[in-house]
């Protein structure tokens, strides 16, 4: 069995963060796992493996999608954005840091999805309402703040950006 | 010392940059060379003796390692208060989730279709499944009859109170299981080797549970067995006892296979098997007076526990001791009984019973409201507490609280009054009703009665060779502020910047026990301890002449150092001591139930829909006493997400269950809040301070789970001018409510909104 499992391996190349990758894996396995176990980008976490947390969101091709649900064929000759590509060296972007100032992490396991998740929600609509967060940003559960403090994260840092 | 207070400041979270960069480890992060993946095989019947276990074809079973009850080398149970229930089941099943063989493989692709081929022939016995069926007796499935404990609190002479009732007033209410849906699910990862024995890492909030399970279990001495927590992606009391069972489960396959073994559950199984909230049923009967004085009542307080004791006893205890809420009782009898079904074991969650029995609480003031003709403002307002007045347990009220002007606040920022009446005009017309609702309650905290003393917590704080100061304590960082709080103290202690202050990973090796990460003790009195230990620092440098009262950070830090070249290891420890003056009788359930109490406020309002029969919140306001806070952004992250969770257990989460087995264990189907469900959650604090806490800190954590759910269904009976009485309070709940209430217009009571 783990013999057949192996041979079905096919050779699928991508960039994440910037940064061009090539994997041996099986066109049906899941874009997360090979994220997380070939790559070594724990970034991204599984909380439910059905699409319904968006606790393992990342960007492909700029489009939010969660990775459980995507087979890493398809992920073939795209552009992976995850939790790790976010920052500049040191330089914290500024959703992380308004997260960090607005109190938007808690225990942090939906952490690195919601950051992305508004990450591509601003870079649709950089001057989002309150309304408009609380609906892009619906896609992703979090247990523990309640999302206002997330919200005013998401918030803070657009005005950040649009006064940077 | 530096003047700059750091408690009271919003410092930046300990750990935040690695969280908000992804860099935090939590445990299905972690792998080590050689690592099993383990599984576990669990019964399909709730109840009924094991015949007999076949392993089928397709599989290579030699490449798996198979674990049973055989194979335990100490005593088959998690050890936890009744020690009652096992690891493995080696013969008969009590629930059907209940562990009874583990497989583990190097490919963790091959555990399902492995599951799929262990066969288990059983001998079906009748289960129980419902608090009535268990109380009846139908069949004894726990103990002599299906009770797990019982309390008696009793104040004052009931005998004469009823006579002397203008209104005896009667209700019943009930509350549903309730799963804590931390989205990071449980994990555990085991090594052994005989020298250095067990290692546990994982997804935990008690270190020394699982520590002293896996003694029991595996027959090991302390220094044997290690547990660390890795980052806890939340856990809200779901990782307080059931962390232990995986632990032992990982740590029995890593001992058989002689590699170390990953066991992540998957959120289906994570949901089916672990703890939830105990579902409840409170049974109210009150006389009161013309003038809506409560002249005293019994309360009759149940839970089911499920099918084994672990934590139901403490949990029924502080349900018992929050039933009366913050009012005065001149006489009560609260009869408190958790009791046995075929169902996995009910557990901790945030509140701990405290908001099954003050839902039942606030929301029998609305009815005792209604029968004497008061509003729900006057009638809270005529009972509340007073200082100097008895709690149910006949703990005298020393603090200065002034539960009326709490109210008047609440009022007034949540505009009540006017909406209240302009609500009232505007109900008449429209498909969408909109009503207000108030709970007050309070919280207990720290653990209960001679809780603290038994638990005799020790904190350490260690003065580093690089002048810096580490924080020792077993309490666990899983999102509520530990590692922060914490810290903030022992820097305001020494007077040293927040950046000096680091926390110790905690690992059993390492940092001595604190006592569980729990019942909103931690910045109150592990906080304290760490206090008192971090002065013991100053006081020691001091002492020995390296360091002078009034000392810079820079001062200290050369003292610290010189301290550590001279002397090696630099720590100083505290341990609990009861305050004075604190008493509690375990008989009688009299006393000093809590050091302290937090108190609240809070205030909902909804809009029903009546084509959907769907709630909005459309505002809620939560005021507090919480004693000092000591960090605003932190308590206030706490306050939203407690009152979030309040609005999914009111609203939201049903767990739905067909003999003893959840049906809808995933997230598709077991519904909680999204970031468009929830409104605007609006805190506010008051800080009357708290002699037992560090720097006046009361608890925090669990307060803002038990006033949601009143307030929001008080709410949406004052809308509709309907009773109800249940949560969770579904649409399809308010529309039988509603179609109900038309046909048998005189048999439902009415109350509020005419």
């Amino acid at each position: 069995m783990t013999n057949s499992r192996q041979s079905a391996k096919t050779e699928i190349s991508f960039t994440v963060n910037g940064a061009p990758k090539k994997v041996s894996a099986c066109p049906m396995e899941r874009l997360l796992d090979v994220l997380r176990l070939d790559l070594r980008l724990t970034g991204a976490k599984e909380g439910c493996g059905e699409g319904e947390c968006g606790s393992c969101s990342v960007l492909l091709d700029g489009v939010l999608v969660n990775s459980c649900l995507v087979p890493v064929l398809q992920a073939a000759g795209t552009s992976i954005v995850t939790i790790e590509g976010l920052a500049t060296g040191n330089e914290l972007h500024s959703l992380q840091k308004a997260f960090l100032e607005c109190g938007g992490a808690q225990c942090g396991i939906c952490t690195p999805g919601m950051i992305l998740a508004a990450f591509h929600l601003l870079n649709g609509k950089p001057e989002p309402t309150m309304e408009e967060i609380r609906e892009g940003l619906s896609g992703n559960l979090c247990r523990c703040t309640g999302y206002n403090q997330i919200i005013e994260a998401v918030a803070e840092a657009a005005r950040h950006r649009t006064t940077a | 010392m530096s003047t700059n207070h750091i408690v009271g400041q919003s410092v930046p979270r300990k750990e935040g940059r690695d969280k908000v960069t992804g860099r935090s480890k939590y445990v299905d992060d972690m792998v080590l060379p050689n690592m099993l993946f383990g599984t576990t095989v669990r019964s399909q019947i709730p109840r009924g003796r094991i015949r007999n276990i076949s392993f089928g074809p397709g599989i290579d079973w030699n490449e798996f390692v198979i674990v049973s009850a055989t194979d335990i080398p100490g005593k088959n149970c998690i050890a936890l208060i009744g020690d009652d229930q096992p690891c493995l089941a080696s013969d008969f099943i009590n629930h059907p989730e209940e562990p009874i063989l583990l497989l583990a493989h190097p490919d963790r692709h091959l555990l399902p279709k492995a599951l799929k081929a262990v066969s288990i022939e059983y001998e079906p016995l009748p289960g129980i499944f419902t608090m009535e069926e268990s109380e009846r007796c139908s069949g004894i499935v726990w103990g002599e009859g299906n009770v797990f404990k019982t309390y008696l609190i009793e104040k004052g002479d009931l005998a004469g109170v009823w006579e002397k009732a203008d209104y005896i007033v009667e209700g019943e209410y009930s509350t549903g299981a309730q799963e804590q849906l931390y989205i990071e699910n449980n994990g555990m990862i085991a090594a052994f080797d005989s020298a250095q024995g067990i290692t546990v890492w994982g997804s935990l909030q008690c270190p020394y549970y699982i520590h002293k399970a896996l003694m029991a279990l595996c027959n090991l001495p302390a220094e044997k067995v290690r547990v660390v927590q890795m980052e806890t992606g939340g856990a809200f009391g779901g990782k307080e006892d059931y962390p232990s069972m995986i632990a032992a489960h990982a740590a029995l396959l890593a001992i058989r296979a002689g590699k170390p073994v990953k066991i992540i559950y998957d959120r289906m199984e994570d949901m089916a098997a672990t703890t939830k909230r105990h579902p409840s049923r409170t049974r109210h009967r009150t006389a009161v007076s013309r003038e809506g004085k409560i002249l005293g009542g019994e309360i009759d307080f149940t839970i089911d526990g499920g099918a084994y004791m672990t934590l139901s006893p403490v949990v029924l205890s502080r349900g018992a001791i929050h039933a009366g809420g913050p009012y005065y009782w001149p006489s009560v009898r609260i009869i408190a009984k958790a009791v046995a079904t075929n169902a996995p074991p009910h557990g901790a969650f945030r509140g701990f019973g405290a908001p099954q029995s003050l839902f039942a609480m606030e929301r029998h003031m609305d009815r005792i409201a209604h029968a004497v003709g008061l509003s729900p403002v006057e009638i809270r307002r005529r009972n509340f507490l007073r200082p100097g007045q008895a709690t149910t347990t006949e703990q005298v009220i020393r603090e200065p609280i002034d539960l009326g002007k709490l109210l008047d606040r609440a009022l007034e920022v949540s505009d009540y009054h006017s909406k209240k009446q302009h609500f009232a005009e505007q109900s008449r017309v429209g498909t969408a009703k909109k009503g207000m609702g108030i709970a007050a309650f309070l919280h207990g905290a720290g653990f209960t009665g001679s809780g603290e003393r038994y638990l005799s917590s020790v904190v350490g704080v260690e003065g580093c060779a690089d002048g810096n100061v580490r924080v020792l304590v077993s309490s666990t960082e899983f999102g509520q502020g530990t590692n922060t709080v914490l810290s903030q103290i022992a820097a305001e202690a020494l007077g040293l910047p927040y950046e000096s202050v680091s926390m110790a990973q905690p690992d059993t090796l390492e940092v001595p026990n604190s006592g569980p990460t729990v019942a909103s003790r931690t910045a109150m009195v592990v906080g304290k301890l760490v206090q008192s230990a971090a002065l013991g620092i100053a006081q020691t440098l001091i002492s020995c002449s390296l360091l002078r009262p009034g000392y810079s950070p820079d001062e200290f830090r050369a003292a610290c150092q010189r301290y550590v070249a001279t002397h090696g290891q630099f720590r100083c420890w505290s341990r609990y001591e009861s305050p004075a003056g604190i008493f509690w009788d375990d008989e009688k359930y009299k006393g000093e139930a809590y050091a302290t109490f937090a108190w609240a406020v809070y205030i909902a309002e909804v809009t029903v829909d009546l084509m959907t029969y769907g709630v909005a919140v459309d505002d809620f306001v939560a005021l507090q006493e919480v004693g000092k806070v000591l960090h605003p952004l932190l308590a206030r992250g706490q306050i939203i997400g407690g009152v979030a969770q309040g609005i999914g257990f009111s609203l939201y989460e049903k767990v739905v269950w067909q003999n003893g087995r959840m049906q809808n264990g995933q997230m598709t189907n077991y519904i909680m809040p999204t970031s468009s469900d929830l409104p605007h959650i609006r805190v506010f604090f008051e800080e009357l301070g708290n002699v037992h806490g560090a720097y006046g800190a009361k608890g925090i954590g669990e307060l803002p789970m038990d006033g949601p759910a009143p307030a929001i269904v008080n709410a949406v009976a004052d809308a509709l001018g309907i009773s109800f009485d249940s949560i969770p309070l579904l649409p399809e709940d308010i529309m039988d409510g509603l179609d109900a209430s038309s046909q048998e217009n005189s048999s439902i009571s009415r109350i509020g909104g005419r």
